[in-house]
């Protein structure tokens, strides 16, 4: 049993891992680097977009991954009764 | 006249600066003597027991250096877009972190990251090489900390710069060397307050002088207060296609380039061991992940103010001098041409200051450093918010040197002498040891910090190469993949830290030539500094390949991978 959950925990785990990171290659890679160009023709305010993404809006994504990622975790502890 | 104004001026802002300087020194003593560490566990990890939010201040300080500080805004105020590279560089590593390694080390339960190296793959020889990696991080990194304390000090207070060196190896010794990671933590909390401070005022003043807005992050993007109604960053792109620069918000470096560079800064900074060890530090599994959490908001506070910071330096120094005549710069113009930062040539004699791309014709050079050092004096700020600059910046290098003493310290201590030179070595010997290698480090670190070796500018980025070259990928595949053996792991992480070094020896210090070989021959265009991302993968590679042809690692080993897995059931962090 306990050996069931622990596979089954950590599945869960690396699925969110795995799209966590999806998120963090797009907005960092993606959007301010590789179609940074395209981005640019777009303006939000003063800021060309992809310019945004690579200097601001990357960072506020980063961070807003990490906390999602907390909350994640700690309902998938409680869920598999690893909380504590 | 101009000279007797000037003096008047100086002493403001240095009386300023001797008092904010020696009460946040005080802080930082008092603080010492109040968290002295009677175990090692508490020299190595603080006794294991800081809340998320003292451990998210501790590492936010821990990681944010002199460079992060004083350059980091000059270097994109030069390089515009191009600057994002140390932007996401720098703060996208945390993701990894938080996601890849923080909760399992933590769980793991060690001192030190050789520990984790030489335990999870069952060999002194992994455990030596981590030492090796560790050590040779950790004094790069170090160095440019200690001379940065020397540069403020001889900047601000016009003391000798080998002085002011000399004052920072004692402070950090101080709290270092007493408290261990348990005084530098607490300490760490009480930089993170004063340099984020300092970061943070002289920003916003000049965000509301220059937009309106009192939101750095939001006044970059604004229009100009001068009530023209252009944005801000449309202006300096104009200014800078005038003046034959490149557009401000667009990059001329190649995108391979800049990728490589960015990936090569995230992958480093998850492996740096000063930064995982602040990890062992809390309590729970679940704490290690929100600490992350936390420190990656505290560093975007001055990691996303950093490029409003860039562009309105920039916008402040084209203003001022471009086309001026030489006679009527302002005094801070002259008082950092003194320090030799700025320096004016007028190629033309026509006593006017051209700044402009084409280096034929340009007659100013500014130091990178500048624009966040007399940002206050060129936006006519307040004198105690240009000392408190000062204070911040040594907060900044402080913090980093004793997170990097530590690790220093430690790794000799605990992975050299008490896991392999002598087991038997007891509870207060071994924390004699480890103070006592905290005193050398602190005395190499700062022999370099007043000898700087010619090539540590240069090699501040193999800090990051090489510990995305070793530590990353071992750590990385000794969590998520059950099979890797020790094999694998030293072979990998011993070709990857040898291409790292062949690559930065031969295309940045140009040792194996006569003269440095031309950027045109560089593999794929990848920079010295980008190479870490190849080293890297070259690691993860080798590893692989080694462990598909060597014997699994033993049983209990493999139980220990399963173990770590799971978050509950954390041992206090041990060294045994």
């Amino acid at each position: 049993m306990t050996k069931n959950n622990a596979k089954a925990y950590w599945k869960e785990n690396i699925k969110y891992v795995l799209i966590l990171l999806l998120i963090w290659f797009l907005v960092s890679y993606g959007a301010g680097i590789l179609f940074k160009d395209a981005l640019n023709q777009i303006k939000m305010g003063g800021f060309k977009l992809g310019f945004w993404f690579a200097q601001q809006g990357s960072i506020y994504v980063f961070v807003i991954l990490i906390f999602v990622y907390v909350h994640l975790m700690n309902k998938l502890d409680k869920k598999y009764g690893y909380d504590e | 006249m101009m000279n007797s104004l000037f003096l008047v001026e100086s002493i403001g802002v240095q009386n300023w600066t001797y008092i904010l300087v020696g009460v946040t020194f005080a802080i930082y003593i008092g603080i010492a003597i109040w968290t002295r560490a009677s175990s090692t566990k508490e020299f190595y990890v603080a006794g294991g027991g800081v809340s998320p939010l003292a451990n998210g201040m501790a590492t936010a300080a821990d990681w944010m250096s002199a460079a992060s500080f004083i350059s980091m805004a000059g270097i994109i105020s030069f390089a515009g877009y191009d600057g994002a590279v140390y932007l996401m560089g720098w703060t996208g590593g945390y993701v990894l972190l938080a996601l890849l390694l923080a909760p399992y080390l933590r769980k793991f339960g060690k001192f030190t990251v050789p520990d984790f190296i030489g335990d999870r793959y069952y060999s002194n020889t992994a455990r030596f090489v981590g030492v090796v990696c560790a050590l040779l991080v950790s004094f790069t990194y170090v160095a440019g900390q200690m001379r940065g304390v020397g540069l403020v000090f001889s900047r601000f207070l016009e003391v000798d710069i080998n002085t002011g060196v000399i004052i920072g190896m004692i402070i950090v010794l101080f709290y270092a060397v007493l408290g261990g990671m348990k005084g530098i933590t607490y300490t760490q909390v009480a930089q993170y307050c004063v340099l984020i401070f300092a970061f943070m005022v002289p920003a916003i003043f000049i965000s509301i002088q220059m937009t309106g807005n009192p939101i750095p992050q939001l006044g970059f993007g604004s229009t100009l207060s001068d009530g023209s109604g252009t944005y801000l960053l449309d202006k300096l792109d104009g200014l800078s296609t005038e003046l034959g620069f490149n557009e401000y918000t667009e990059g001329s470096k190649s995108m391979i380039y800049v990728f490589a560079i960015t990936l090569a800064l995230m992958v480093g900074t998850a492996g740096l061991p000063h930064v995982i060890v602040r990890f062992f530090t809390v309590k729970r599994v679940k704490d290690a992940r929100k600490s992350a959490g936390i420190a990656l908001l505290l560093i975007a506070i001055l990691y996303t103010t950093a490029p409003a910071v860039s562009v309105f330096a920039r916008m402040n120094l084209i203003d001022t001098v471009s086309n001026k005549p030489y006679v009527n710069v302002p005094e801070w113009f002259k008082k950092w041409e003194t320090t030799g930062l700025i320096t004016f040539d007028d190629k033309n004699k026509d006593g006017l200051i051209q700044y402009v791309a084409d280096k034929s014709k340009n007659e100013l050079e500014v130091d990178n450093d500048i624009m966040v050092l007399a940002n206050p004096e060129i936006a006519q700020l307040p004198d105690w918010v240009i000392a408190l600059v000062a204070a911040g910046a040594l907060a900044a290098a402080l913090s980093t040197a004793a997170g990097l003493l530590l690790v220093i310290s430690s790794s000799v201590s605990h992975d050299l002498i008490k896991k392999m030179v002598n087991p038997n070595i007891t509870e207060n010997g071994e924390l004699i040891a480890a103070r006592l290698s905290a005193v050398v480090a602190v005395c190499v670190a700062g022999y370099f910090g007043i000898n700087p070796p010619g090539f540590v500018a240069a090699t501040v980025a193999l800090a990051f190469g090489l510990a995305a070259a070793s530590f990353f990928p071992a750590i990385i595949l000794g969590i998520f993949y059950k099979r890797m053996n020790k094999e694998g792991a030293i072979a990998g992480m011993v070709v990857g830290i040898t291409a790292m070094l062949l690559y930065m020896v031969k295309y940045r210090l140009g040792w194996f030539d006569d003269a440095l070989p031309d950027k045109s021959e560089w593999w794929f265009g990848i920079s010295p500094e980008g190479f870490g991302t190849l080293a890297m993968l070259l690691n993860f590679i080798v590893s692989i390949v080694i462990m598909k042809f060597t014997p699994e690692p033993p049983q209990d080993v493999q139980d220990i991978v399963e173990n770590i897995r799971i978050p509950s059931g954390v041992a206090e962090a041990s060294g045994h």
